[in-house]
């Protein structure tokens, strides 16, 4: 068992962040960005390399978040990975702010301009080709919603991937259960996911995606199996670390007013003083 | 007057052969120019280019979504990456990823449409791109051209992988004239294939060929000095020329293998109207209707796209 006290805070502190610039904002796609936040921290502290030192290197690691939707994840992590000033977030989906709603190239870190969905695993996947191409030893990791893959180009992309033995290439599902119109078997069941993927020639695990000390383990497998590319089913909680938002569809882009942010901040809180504890 | 006399037009290959052999000369050069095709080699004349260079070329079978997406994904890790599938699918299918993971992402991808217009004549609308210049003109960041000859493909292709931005090139498939015009190629310079003074034809890709012949008829049966322009570049178009041939000319004709809307014609006609210029104007190209069966060289003669059906265009808007 890796010590991951000091993962564990920064979700926390990630959490905050992710709060209290949707709540300034009054816009943001908050149970997202709180289920996906701790895959983000992982990546981010622990797996990629990839930092504001060697963004622009051919030999740094790539991650594209394909669900661009929640980018607000991604806009903490990176500021405290130190791309930018923190304080930039204040000026979240304000009038000629480069931070938007969705991830652009305009901001230091962000590797492609994402939104539209089924549109991250193509661009990856010609990426880790030219990885290959180039004999390079970086490696492409994307982030794909639960609710994005009846996107037909994710399995055109997926077919690829396998056919160039893409095992340089690692996606991510969020696997949240819930999508804007209810949970993701109701909307358009795509389990088993691992199955499919599977019998696309794809080498596939699960792992909790809150519990870091799984995260890491199965990050540090990679490859999973030479010459297949990797899928890594991560089971999440949308709205994760908010009693009154974990699993309810309202926050899939609810804002909290006030009074819930101001709870939502003792939870959080409250979540700091038993970790410290422990500690 | 006339540049060229119609006798002394040689005849070249098509456009498509040129972009293959092109292709090869360039990738013999530099590893980084790579080929991502949609079971396209064929069609596109890439079958020389697979054998010569197999690890410059990514195949990605009949997925046009994928071919643009992993595109994008191979130039923003430094290829020079060319897209290549029918100009149909590739601007109707993949339309969002050449919105967002090209045009938008700033991923300098040659997307290369094929066959484009009604190249592939009795095959059908699915198979024709008559929608490809207004779909692309209204997104940000991607050049749009359609070379007319040899010449201005090869150097499309060549001035297209050197520059760092998104292009979207196209052309058909048939055997293309040598226009013989001294003009350089340059993205967003038309060339005056033929100079004249009373009618000018702006024309773009494999109609400029029938436009020469047109002017040339005109010229010698009429005594009407008729200008001919190979506007290659849709976008960004070439403001300066067209307002000096409204200044000069007394009438425009615009032609192009493409729906009269929101193309070539539609480009020109607001850039002459907000530049303020009033003059006799026509734009032939296919009009809104289910488009006629036949080959292209039918379709072209139904739609007025032809030497005879330029000239009466021209003598009618002339009212001679």
């Amino acid at each position: 068992m890796v010590m991951t006290t000091d993962l564990a805070k920064r979700s926390i502190d990630y959490r905050r962040k992710i709060l209290k610039y949707i709540f300034a904002a009054g816009a943001g796609h908050t149970g997202g960005s709180l289920s996906c936040v701790d895959i983000l921290n992982v990546l981010y502290n622990r797996v990629l390399n990839v930092g504001p030192g060697n963004f622009k290197s051919s030999d740094r690691d790539r991650f594209i978040q394909s669900k661009g939707h929640t980018v607000e994840a991604l806009y903490v992590v990176l500021a405290d990975r130190g791309f930018f000033p923190e304080e930039d977030l204040s000026t979240l989906c304000k009038y000629q702010s480069h931070y938007i709603g969705h991830p652009t190239k305009k901001v230091n870190g962000i590797e492609q301009n994402t939104g539209a969905l089924g549109h991250g695993l193509p661009i990856a996947v010609g990426n880790a080709i030219a990885a290959k191409m180039d004999e390079k030893q970086y490696r492409v990791f994307t982030l794909l919603g639960d609710g994005e893959l009846p996107e037909g180009s994710n399995w055109e992309a997926a077919l690829t991937a396998a056919h160039y033995n893409l095992d340089n290439l690692c996606a991510i599902i969020d696997y949240n259960k819930l999508q804007i119109s209810g949970t993701t078997k109701e909307v358009c069941n795509t389990w088993p996911i691992d199955s499919k993927f599977e019998s696309f020639g794809w080498a596939v695990k699960h792992v909790d995606g809150h519990d870091f000390n799984d995260l890491m383990k199965t990050f540090d497998a990679l490859p999973f199996t030479s010459g297949k590319p990797n899928l890594i089913i991560a089971h999440t909680i949308k709205g994760r670390g908010i009693s009154f938002m974990e699993n309810q569809l309202a926050w899939h882009h609810g804002v909290p007013d006030a009074k819930q942010f101001e709870l939502a901040m003792q939870e959080l809180d409250d979540q700091d003083k038993k970790i410290k504890l422990a500690s | 007057m006339g540049a060229v006399a119609n006798s002394d037009i040689k005849t070249g290959k098509p456009n498509l052969e040129v972009f293959s052999s092109t292709l090869q000369q360039l990738a013999a050069g530099d590893r980084n120019v790579v080929v991502v095709t949609s079971d396209s080699r064929g069609s596109a004349k890439l079958v020389p280019f697979a054998q010569r260079y197999p690890k410059q070329l990514v195949e990605i079978g009949i997925a046009e979504q994928n071919l643009v997406g992993v595109a994008a994904g191979l130039a923003s890790a430094g290829k020079k990456a060319f897209a290549v599938s029918p100009a149909c699918f590739l601007t109707a299918r993949a339309l969002e990823q050449i919105k967002n993971d090209v045009a938008y992402s700033d991923n300098p991808v040659k997307l290369i449409g094929i066959s484009a217009g009604v190249s592939y004549g009795a095959l059908g609308s699915t198979h024709h791109s008559l929608h490809d210049f207004a779909v692309l003109r209204a997104i940000n960041n991607l050049i749009v051209a359609a070379p007319a000859d040899n010449y201005e493909t090869a150097e499309a292709i060549t001035q297209a992988a050197a520059l760092s931005k998104p292009v979207y090139l196209r052309f058909g498939k048939k055997n293309m004239p040598d226009l013989n015009c001294p003009d350089e190629f340059e993205f967003g310079k038309g060339r005056i294939i033929k100079p004249g003074n009373d009618i000018a034809f702006v024309a773009t890709g494999e109609t400029v060929y029938p436009a020469l012949l047109a002017a040339n008829a005109l010229e010698s049966t009429y005594n009407i000095s008729a200008s001919v322009i190979s506007m290659h570049t849709i976008k960004p178009l070439d403001i300066a020329l067209i307002e000096s041939i409204a200044s000069t000319c007394r009438a425009i004709v615009t032609v192009e293998e493409h729906s009269i809307h929101g193309g070539l014609g539609e480009a020109c006609a607001s850039l002459l109207m907000q530049g303020g210029f009033r003059l006799r104007f026509r734009i032939v190209g296919i009009p809104d209707e289910y488009t006629v069966t036949g080959s292209q060289a039918d379709i072209f003669n139904h739609y007025g796209i032809s030497e005879n059906g330029l000239r009466e265009t021209a003598l009618k808007l002339l009212k001679v």
